[in-house]
């Protein structure tokens, strides 16, 4: 990697731009960036896959044909299905208002918004158990009306909407902000109706950042532990997600179903990685018409 | 628009609470002893003339577990580390009070104790509590605050202090004092000691002490017994508050009647616990028991009075923990 | 003082978007919060300040605030340079190292603590190596701020970079025309354009390091007054049965985060107006 030819496209001469770092600038700056997430990110993603398959393939994949571990899978899946749409369509209802109206507040709202960001995992499931634990008012009564919400799906699914709350809405916000108004203003102007402007003006503009927001919301759905810990009840086969089975494995020193199952969840966040890092390729005219209009 | 997928998605993922379905929520290092002893029992149930039950188990930090029982989690039988952790549910108005009563032996199928794990060849020269509070010793326990295991460890460490002329207190303290990492449950400590290779000795349960052993490499550790332990007894109750009807009490009472029987004793007996019947127990596993002197909780006072004391906010593990 | 709380214009969807935000807040963040504030209300003012004034909640409060915002510190100049190197530099391998930057979103917490954890214990790999050096990273405050880099480490990259793409060229050329040094013009022509999208990354780093739990708990050591995060005293707290308490230093963490990010949105809003966007 390191002893990659360095070239800029367009720029790329003899002599320096005035608009270049020196090559040892340069040198040193992709050496830092390579190398600490070499030591940050790298080496734990090996130690993830090494443990996975120290007992060779055959040993990861039959542990997670396992009835606990096919449960757990379709049950981290249904989850991300029901919670990244729910995000989405927040994000840009969010993204909308506080970007196309002017109103007082706004630092607030956005605040409020970031605010699961800043809540511990641990303190969101709490705030969940207070509001719909059997001894809540609300909860007591949705217990009784055969409605579980806490140790249930709809449990889960709030906690994880709750921590991946703020990835949509804040990748649309500086966007839109960027882009202005004007375009949609003059599309209004033109008699176009609200979902029409949303639908051809604002929707292509974003769907960049509508796509990463999404797909970064789902990698993080997918893998939540702390809240979910809290809410689930962790039984096997019911309520135990994808992390929390981990844990589970983990402490049965069953420490090749653990990172197997590990290295699966790393592996589907990675597709998601991939297909943006892929779409971003193929649409690369597109996008750079976007970015540069 | 939200609940109504949600409720949907239960319908199709978890069949519907039938009379023949039971959830056990347990402690960490029941995993392996309940997952056969599910097994046996199914068969059993079934040979009887019953239809096969559905039996979940849940396992994490006693008192989470216990916590999660009281805000709605749907068990019909908790089989916990501590009773105090039942007295709680108990509190909570899901089962009667006089619950320990109802089975025999405390309504404990199977006991434990403390021991040492302690590197192979023991090259620290530890024989018993006396020496973890040397000088340069690393003592690896959990949290007595989040793990239950731990509160033995510390109840144990105490009882030893009391027999031993010491000032409990202030000899619980010098342990702790010794503690570099402090894990939040007795599988993290496990963890921390035998894979991560930290300090020198783990205060362990008997029975996650064999399991080590057993799964980490006989070879690279010694379990050391020390002059006195504590009896640890784990109990287990019916939850009568979330019995749906006759059939599932009946399937429940049958669960926890058949932790008695010496098949599911033996089976007790072979992960490591001490249990009472060893009619069927292979000799094997009875007899790599050593015998040690065994405090009982009752006669340092009782979780009742204990549990607040010791562990309470503000309690003496505060007291003589956090004091500089 | 007299301008109305929303004003009119003529772009349409007003009362749907704020309308399902406002759900949304509810449902998710306001009535799950309010919980919180009832049970700590509950539990009465006297009580909540007790059970935050000891030393041991200031010891772990001070201990998740000062590394986390260590941690953010690093990830701000770590997360510029890789935004940097990202856009302006090709070298083989910038796809990968792209990809990787998200990683830390993807890793489930535990799994990243625990392997963090086997790579920096005295036995680990790298652990070992410092160990030599006489260092030690897990079980220590290195441990922790370590984890919290960890999962706050893509932000700062993902809100700087589409801002250095947008940078136009002759805003530099310009610059370096008028007789700047590159080093003039990094700092004061491309720092100040990338400080409002750098600060939210920093805000979002920050935030997030704070209330993390699942990855740090495993190489913190967790001992009090040295290596225990406030998020543990939580769990502490809850395993007592003890919800008020438990509520209560929620709530503090709680006013910490939201009056550090209410500021830096405000300075970012601020910042953005200065410059002249909006």
């Amino acid at each position: 990697m390191f002893d990659a030819a360095l070239h800029k496209p367009a720029t790329s001469t003899r002599f320096r731009s005035a608009t270049d770092e020196s090559p040892a600038a340069r040198w040193a700056l992709i050496a830092v960036a390579i190398g600490g997430l070499a030591l940050l990110v790298g080496a734990p993603l090996v130690i993830v896959f090494a443990e996975a398959l120290s007992q060779g393939w055959a040993a990861a994949v039959a542990s997670l044909a396992s009835r606990d571990a096919q449960s757990a899978i379709r049950l981290t899946l249904l989850i991300t299905a029901i919670a990244v749409p729910l995000n989405a369509v927040f994000g840009i209802a969010a993204a909308w208002f506080i970007t196309k109206f002017d109103f007082r507040g706004k630092a607030f709202l956005i605040t409020l918004i970031d605010l699961p960001f800043s809540v511990s995992p641990v303190v969101a499931g709490l705030c969940i158990v207070l509001l719909f634990g059997a001894n809540s008012a609300i909860g007591g009564w949705l217990v009784a009306s055969g409605y579980p919400i806490v140790f249930a799906v709809p449990g889960i699914v709030l906690a994880t909407v709750f921590v991946t709350f703020p990835f949509v809405a804040r990748e649309l916000i500086p966007v839109m902000i960027e882009q202005g108004r004007a375009e949609e203003e003059a599309a209004l102007t033109l008699g176009a109706s609200g979902w029409r402007v949303f639908r051809t003006v604002t929707l292509p503009n974003i769907r960049w950042a509508l796509l990463y927001g999404t797909l970064l919301c789902t990698a993080r759905a997918m893998g939540e532990f702390g809240a979910v810990a809290v809410v689930s009840g962790k039984i096997r086969g019911q309520t135990a997600t994808m992390p929390i089975t981990i844990e589970m494995f983990y402490n049965e020193y069953l420490s090749v179903a653990a990172f197997s199952m590990a290295a699966l969840l790393t592996g589907l966040a990675l597709l998601t990685l991939l297909l943006k890092t892929a779409l971003e390729l193929r649409h690369a005219d597109q996008l750079a018409a976007v970015r540069r209009h | 628009m939200f609940l109504r997928p949600a409720a949907f998605a239960i319908a199709v993922l978890a069949p519907a609470a039938h009379a023949e379905s039971l959830l056990n929520v347990s402690y960490d290092p029941t995993r392996e002893l309940y997952r056969e002893f599910n097994e046996a029992f199914a068969a059993h149930w079934q040979a009887q003339g019953n239809d096969a039950p559905q039996i979940e188990t849940s396992h994490g930090g006693s008192g989470a577990q216990a916590r999660s029982v009281i805000d709605g989690l749907n068990a019909q039988v908790v089989t916990l580390a501590l009773a105090s952790d039942v007295d709680q549910i108990a509190a909570s108005g899901k089962l009667p009070e006089d619950w320990q009563s109802k089975l025999p032996h405390n309504s404990s199928p199977y006991t434990s104790t403390i021991v040492f794990l302690v590197r192979d060849g023991n090259p620290k020269g530890i024989q018993d509590w006396g020496d973890l509070t040397a000088e340069g010793v690393e003592v690896i326990t959990p949290n007595p605050k989040t793990s239950g295991g731990a509160r033995w460890n510390y109840l144990a460490a105490w009882a030893w202090a009391e027999k031993n002329d010491r000032d409990p207190a202030e000899f619980v303290g010098q342990i702790f004092a010794n503690v570099p990492v402090l894990d939040t449950g007795a599988r993290g400590s496990t963890t921390t000691f035998a894979q991560r290779g930290i300090g020198d000795v783990l205060l362990a349960w008997e029975n996650e002490a064999y399991l080590a052993l057993a799964e980490l490499g006989e070879d690279q550790f010694d379990i050391v017994v020390p002059s006195l332990s504590i009896l640890a007894e784990p109990p287990v109750a019916l939850v009568e508050g979330n019995i749906a009807n006759d059939e599932q009490r009946a399937l429940a009472s049958a669960y926890l009647d058949y932790l008695y029987t010496p098949e599911a004793q033996a089976m007790a007996f072979k992960h490591y616990y001490r249990a009472w019947d060893d009619s069927a127990a292979d000799p094997e596993d009875v007899a790599r028991f050593p015998d040690l002197q065994l405090v009982s909780i009752d006669e340092l006072g009782g979780w009742a009075k204990l549990q607040p004391e010791h562990f309470g906010d503000g309690g003496i593990f505060d007291q003589i923990y956090v004091a500089p | 003082m007299s301008s109305p709380l929303v004003q009119r214009t003529a772009m349409p969807g007003l009362g749907l978007s704020a309308g399902i935000t406002l759900f949304m807040l509810t449902l998710v963040v306001f009535l799950p919060i309010g919980a919180l504030l009832w049970k700590g209300a509950a539990f009465g003012p006297a009580a909540l300040w007790d059970t935050i004034n000891r030393e041991r909640v200031w010891a772990a409060l001070w201990l998740s605030f000062r590394l986390s915002f260590l941690a953010a510190c690093f990830n701000l100049v770590f997360g510029v340079i890789v935004a940097w190197v990202l856009v302006r530099y090709r070298f083989a391998g910038r796809r990968i190292v792209d990809a990787a930057v998200d990683l830390p979103f993807a890793l489930p917490t535990a799994v990243a603590g625990i392997a963090l954890t086997a790579l920096y214990a005295p036995n680990g790999v790298l652990g070992g190596l410092v160990d030599d050096l006489g260092w030690r990273i897990a079980y220590t405050q290195w441990g922790i701020w370590l984890a919290l880099v960890f999962v706050g480490l893509p932000f700062v990259t993902r809100t700087v970079q589409p801002v250095i793409e947008e940078i136009e060229a002759e805003v530099e050329e310009a610059s370096a025309t008028l007789g700047a040094s590159r080093w003039h013009t990094l700092r004061h022509v491309i720092a100040p354009m990338l400080m409002p999208a750098a600060l939210t990354g920093f805000a979002l780093s920050l935030a997030r390091a704070v209330g993390e739990y699942g990855s740090v708990i495993f190489i913190a050591g967790n001992i009090p007054l040295r290596t225990e995060i406030a998020p543990l005293l939580i769990v502490i707290q809850l395993e007592e049965y003890n919800y008020g308490a438990a509520a209560a230093i929620g709530l503090a963490m709680l006013a910490i985060s939201f009056t550090m990010l209410l500021a830096i949105n405000l300075i970012q809003i601020w910042s953005r107006r200065r410059i002249g966007h909006v």
